[in-house]
């Protein structure tokens, strides 16, 4: 029995940076995967004693049950000033944000919009789901034209509610943006991507040339009221248009890492 | 050692804060303490420690509390509005139980009022100010060598009860300038254990005020209520002048009670009985103390520079047993000691000793 497991060979296992628990999110919530990439990223860069990260109010507002390093639980939106202050103190350490659309994009723009441009050295995970999910599926800053949310009942109307906010087009703007960039999850090779890039992120983090941002594409099968399967194509066929996948931002020295 | 300095109130803030070993500030400009923004963006980088300029008091509060959270002193000092914007920050700091100082020069309100000194924000920083079951330790000091003594403190108070401790100023002492002498730079200390640095060789640390468990959260709301009875037994801090014989005692604090000195000297000058009683924590208020000092002169005077927030206490303390008479500038109005005086004339004539809300 003994000799048979040493025979074995792991070839997949729960990242460290995980804790060994039961998730809240949904079925099909693309939550599970950016939460398994992030501590998969963790683990490979092996930085998971000097990670602390900060969680959002929304439906990951219980990240840090999650994760197995140091986390705070912000005010809504304003993660990106407490993570300033998290890092601005000890800047040996690795600071992420993990933030839904509802919290960076509307009520929290303040503090992304100025922690990008001061360059903070903090990355961002940023899940743009389209809609509000922990209080019930409300319009979200990045609910698409004539989509129907419980506050958009017949469908958001651009000319009552405004436009969709394209949050990684808007940051590539600033200077002290050092990677934009926007990825999804709907299929393995998607994933791949993501995966990169979140590696790139926090290697960007490490190596002080800025603020990192990855917004991920992401659903909410419970308040579209889709099987998850649904959902991914709904991602592909409505949201990708409007939310193009790319880089937006790759500052100097990024591609060299 | 005892050399003295001239220095004015928001300056002697900034270079109080940072002998006590502030590692952080963050702060938004806004009259009448911007001086302690201008004063921590020369020294904090000269000694290597962090200053920042934030967007905002909503985000110089939460940066504020995320410094706090990786368990160095920091501290964040405005004015009433931008005071008023960080009531969010605050309740959240207090329920996460970390330590922070936050310094409030008071200008005349409501909305966007004026830059002129004053007191109308007690009610909100004695009872809470922000949403939840929470207060915060107080200290009001009234003199500058005061306001550096109390700055030094706070960080002290903050660090011993894990909790957010303010000073309340106003515009007055935020701008004038008195000799001081300060004290010796203290050693930084390292973060306390509790703190997120990193799980290096200890199991992950979380700071949260998110408890969806309501049994759970009302035993955070009871530990944070014995953290306050605590307080209560242990910090309570007031002055007297000149009360020992008094038949008048005078309440106030902070300029308010500066001036109401002046005016009690000069009363004392033309053979009237009256000393002051002086507030030093207002959170927590001297009760117990006042409640003494009611049963033993014939009338009160309440002097503050609001409509009588603070005059909510004082009845609370003497429970009715003395006749109160209120006497109160709005609007950023500092009294003059003949106007406090001319009430204490009044006390010492008979006159009724009613109080009066409108004030002056």
């Amino acid at each position: 029995m003994v000799e048979a497991e040493k025979q074995e060979r792991i070839v997949f296992s729960r990242p460290k940076a995980l804790t060994d628990t039961t998730t809240h999110y949904c079925p099909g919530c693309i939550h599970g995967i950016v939460h398994r990439l992030i501590a998969e990223a963790i683990d490979e860069l092996g930085i998971q004693d000097r990670t602390i990260g900060i969680a959002p109010v929304g439906c990951s507002v219980l990240a840090y049950h999650y994760f197995d390093v140091d986390f705070a639980e912000a005010a809504h939106g304003r993660a990106p000033a407490m993570a300033t202050g998290l890092k601005r103190v000890q800047p040996d350490k690795i600071v992420f944000t993990y933030q839904g659309d509802g919290d960076l994009a509307a009520i929290g723009t303040n503090e992304i919009i100025h922690a990008v441009n001061r360059g903070e050295n903090i990355t961002t995970f940023f899940i743009n789901n389209a809609i509000y999910g922990m209080t019930g599926g409300q319009m979200a800053p990045t609910t698409l034209p004539g989509q129907v949310t419980t506050s958009t009942p017949f469908g958001r109307d651009v000319r009552a509610a405004g436009y969709p906010l394209r949050v990684c087009e808007l940051m590539a703007t600033l200077a002290g943006a050092a990677y934009v960039v926007r990825r999804t999850a709907i299929n393995p090779r998607e994933i791949r991507r993501l995966k990169k890039a979140i590696i790139t992120a926090f290697k960007v983090q490490m190596a002080g040339l800025g603020y990192s941002l990855v917004e991920v594409v992401s659903n909410c099968p419970t308040n579209w009221g889709m099987t998850p399967i649904e959902s991914l194509e709904w991602i592909e066929k409505n949201m990708l248009p409007y939310y193009p996948l790319g880089d937006f931002k790759v500052a100097e020295g990024v591609e060299n890492l | 050692m005892s050399s003295k300095i001239l220095m004015k109130g928001n300056e002697a803030i900034a270079e109080s804060a940072i002998r006590a070993g502030c590692q952080a500030y963050f702060g938004y400009p806004i009259t009448p303490q911007t001086e302690v923004l201008e004063y921590m963006a020369r020294r904090m980088p000269q000694l290597g420690r962090v200053f920042l300029q934030a967007e905002s008091e909503l985000a110089a509060i939460n940066m504020l509390y995320g410094a706090a959270c990786a368990g160095v002193r920091a501290m964040t000092s405005t004015s009433s509005p931008g005071f008023s914007l960080m009531q969010e920050g605050i309740s959240y700091i207090a329920c996460s139980m970390v330590p922070a100082v936050v310094v409030n020069v008071m200008r005349g309100g409501p909305g966007l009022g004026n830059i002129q000194p004053s007191q109308a924000d007690y009610s909100q920083m004695t009872k809470g100010g922000g949403h939840g079951d929470y207060k915060v330790l107080t200290l009001a000091p009234s003199t500058i060598q005061e306001l550096v003594d109390h700055v030094g403190l706070a960080f002290d108070l903050a660090d011993e009860y894990r909790q957010v401790v303010f000073v309340i100023a106003d515009g007055m002492l935020g701008q004038m300038m008195e000799p001081v002498e300060l004290p010796e730079m203290r050693e930084l200390r390292p973060p306390p254990a509790w703190a997120l640095t990193g799980a290096k060789g200890r199991p992950k640390n979380i700071i949260t005020s998110l408890y969806l468990n309501a049994p759970e959260l009302e035993r955070v709301n009871q530990e944070l209520q014995a953290v306050y009875r605590r307080i209560e037994a242990n910090e309570v801090r007031y002055d007297t002048y000149l009360l020992e014989d008094a038949e008048i005692a005078v309440v106030a604090y902070g300029t308010a009670a500066r001036i109401a000195r002046t005016a009690i000297r000069r009363a004392r000058e033309a053979g009237i009985r009256v000393g002051l009683f002086r507030p030093i924590t207002v959170y927590p208020f001297p009760y117990d103390a006042l409640a003494e000092v009611a049963g033993r002169v014939q009338e009160m005077l309440v002097v503050e520079m609001s409509a009588g927030q603070m005059l909510e206490d004082v009845r609370m303390a003497t429970c009715c047993r003395v006749p109160i008479r209120f006497f109160g500038k709005m609007g950023g109005i500092v009294p003059l000691p003949e106007d406090i005086l001319a009430e204490i004339e009044a006390l010492a004539q008979g006159k009724p000793a009613l109080v009066a809300q409108e004030g002056a």
